[in-house]
């Protein structure tokens, strides 16, 4: 068994306590990073090859060097922990089991880059997170990792949590400085970037949960040694979520490189008896499907960009041969429709028409030439928006038809679903008084 | 700004927690003196509490109304109009009194693989209600709700309390109805202690 990281504390008897995360060695990394010259942690996370965790697998580094180092203006830390794309749970599981990793690791980046007030975006529905995050925050303040003059080292940094409200479009990361000033969370153009012009106008660094909470294993352990985890350019142990049709879903950690057949078979513990794998999505459901001769694939951003999707949030869903493919990606449009934050002409009239034509396709009454239709949909979104919200609907409905095109129109052909339905129908409930 | 003096009024907790909560928002120099005290003016991200703001409201006063909104607009000082354009952009807030619980079933995509569906089925014949609808009673609101982050514990609903706590039940394997029956059971006794939405709102 490789050794663990972000996951090492998940079976520990509430480690979400300062005494038993200290009694682990956690905070242990702050004295040692305090004693780093701030250039040289900054060299360190480049040489770690860590690449963001959120989804779009920037180089951590790399991002971090672009936060301006003289600037007079107060500057901010922003984790993304606004987890929502769907078939992606892993960010839930480090603030819920080892929310001290996340603070430590914040604490860190303060440091480095001289930020000294952070907001960790939570969304509301994870009410569960935000209480163990609170209470987390409040034991660090406590013991002086928060606050002023952190470890006496003249360091002022505080860190508050900010509950968001339900919008999935907050996970994008200017959506999210939006909603974080009290706004309806709609993307910014960029240029400017969040590092020049972020959260009340002032410089801002946004990372993900899993990003930051990977931070103090790498001052822990030096960048190299991360780096030599994974594969080329993409360095480190990551968290996979897994689900769908497998006999043991859930959350668990491998290092960069490891193939989506080692992650099902290894840890998925493979299919449910009586599924067969028809195909799965490898990090959440703006990622183009792929089909099991796919399985082969390396996780990692390159690798999996080369089988034909994206390795996203790292989260695989894994779907079997009762599943209707036409179906699927009708949920899924109706997810990215209603998600849709309304600001960008192709997304928010595309994505609702893409939504009804794969419904009607899926309800029977599909005409052959909307195959067409529906590509041509995609294009016009991709690529036309200030965010990528629109493309993580394009993306996803075009490999759909691609890769499944049969099914798509065996439907139209004979103008109904073969597949058992997912609402059957059978509840009796009369309609009583509306909501 | 002119809004009238609201009749509503944090409770002192309530109020406690809102003040914490504005604590967290920084205030800046607004670079600008002012003319009638000499002293320079300052800038204040209030509206950035109010997200937080306006939930702390609706588990104090059962669901977001124009006149939660405008008494959240007066006690932060924003426009009514900045409160009502976020409020409604959100989907947590609750613009008309839902059931003492609202359970929603997550149905996107491992759940829908999963049997969510089937959980929804469950639930509506549980409540008598169908999805979209509160029960006469006023203890059930079920809805279908998008991916909540639970996809490894699928299928799965979410709880929230008219109080505002917010609970996830997972695992609910619907080959297993006792699983489901067991959390009902004890939401049931949950809600003895807690009045609708509505009462609370119009108390
Ligand atoms: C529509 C959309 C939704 C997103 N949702 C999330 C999210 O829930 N969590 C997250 O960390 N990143 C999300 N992202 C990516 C962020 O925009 C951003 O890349 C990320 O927070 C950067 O952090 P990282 O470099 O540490 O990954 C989303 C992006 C888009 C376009």
């Amino acid at each position: 068994m490789e050794e663990k990281f972000l996951s090492r504390n998940f079976e520990i008897e509430k480690a979400y306590n300062l005494d038993i995360f200290e009694e682990h060695g956690g905070y242990s990394t702050l004295s040692k990073a305090f004693s780093m010259d701030t250039d040289t942690i900054i060299s360190e996370m480049k040489k770690s090859n860590l690449r963001g965790r959120g989804g779009a697998g920037f180089p951590t580094g790399v991002k971090w060097s672009f936060m301006p180092r003289d600037s007079d203006k107060e500057k901010y830390l922003v984790i993304n922990a606004d987890e929502g794309e769907p078939g992606t749970f892993k960010d839930r599981y480090i603030m819920e089991l080892d929310p001290h990793r996340l603070i430590e690791g914040c604490v860190i980046t303060a440091y480095t880059l001289g930020l000294r007030t952070g907001y960790i975006f939570v969304r509301g529905e994870l009410q569960h997170a935000i209480r163990r995050l609170e209470r987390a925050i409040k034991q660090a303040y406590e013991k002086g990792h928060l606050g002023k003059n952190i470890h006496g080292k003249g360091f002022d940094f505080d860190l508050y949590v900010h509950s968001s409200a339900g919008a999935y479009i907050c996970g994008e990361e200017t959506g999210l400085i939006e909603g974080l000033e009290g706004k309806p969370g709609q993307p910014r153009m960029k240029p400017p970037f969040p590092a020049i012009v972020g959260v009340f106008g002032h410089p801002t660094l946004v990372n993900n949960v899993e990003t930051i909470a990977s931070v103090p294993f790498i001052i822990e352990r030096g960048g190299d040694f991360w780096a030599s985890l994974g594969i080329e350019k993409n360095g480190g142990p990551k968290l996979f979520g897994l689900s769908g049709m497998i006999k043991k879903p859930g959350v668990y950690e491998a290092p960069c490189g490891i193939t989506v057949r080692e992650l099902l078979e290894r840890f998925g513990g493979g299919m449910l008896d009586g599924s067969d794998l028809k195909a799965f999505i490898p990090g959440g459901s703006s990622c183009a499907i792929l089909k099991p001769d796919a399985l082969d694939a390396q996780m990692g951003i390159e690798t999996m960009r080369e089988a034909g999707s994206s390795m996203g949030t790292g989260c695989v869903t894994f779907i079997d041969h009762t599943t209707c493919m036409v179906r699927l990606a009708t949920r899924l449009a109706h997810f990215y429709h209603h998600e849709s934050c309304g600001q960008c002409t192709p997304c928010r009239e595309g994505t609702g028409w893409a939504y009804k034509v794969i419904n009607s396709i899926e309800a029977g009454r599909g005409r052959p030439e909307e195959l067409e239709l529906l590509l041509d949909i995609c294009d016009s979104i991709q690529g036309n928006t200030i965010c990528a919200h629109g493309d993580s609907l394009a993306i996803p409905v075009r490999s759909y038809i691609k890769t499944f095109t049969e099914e798509f129109e065996d439907h139209i052909k004979h103008q109904r679903c073969p597949f058992k339905p997912w609402r059957t129908g059978k509840s009796k409930s009369k309609v009583s008084s509306a909501a | 700004m002119s809004q009238e003096e609201s009749g509503l009024k944090f409770s002192e907790e309530a109020e406690r927690q809102f003040q914490d909560i504005i604590s967290r928002y920084p205030i800046f120099p607004a670079n600008k003196i002012d003319p009638k005290t000499g002293e320079e003016e300052k800038k204040d991200q209030r509206l950035a509490a109010l997200l937080p703001a306006l939930l702390l409201a609706q588990g104090e006063f059962g669901y977001v109304s124009i006149e939660v909104m405008d008494y959240i607009a007066q006690r932060l000082n924003l426009e009514p109009a900045k409160v009502y354009s976020t409020a409604t952009f959100y989907t947590m807030y609750n613009k008309q009194p839902v059931g003492k619980c609202h359970v929603q079933v997550c149905t996107t995509l491992s759940c829908a693989l999963r049997g969510g569906y089937e959980l929804m089925e469950y639930l509506e014949d549980k409540f008598g209600i169908r999805v979209g609808e509160t029960s006469a009673d006023g203890k059930w609101t079920l809805s279908e709700v998008e991916c909540l982050a639970s996809c490894g514990t699928a299928p799965m609903f979410q709880a929230t309390f008219s109080d505002g706590e917010i609970e996830y039940y997972e695992d609910l394997d619907m080959s297993q109805p006792q699983k489901v029956e067991a959390v009902l059971a004890q939401i049931n006794r949950r809600l003895e202690g807690l009045r609708t939405p509505k009462e609370m709102h119009d108390a």
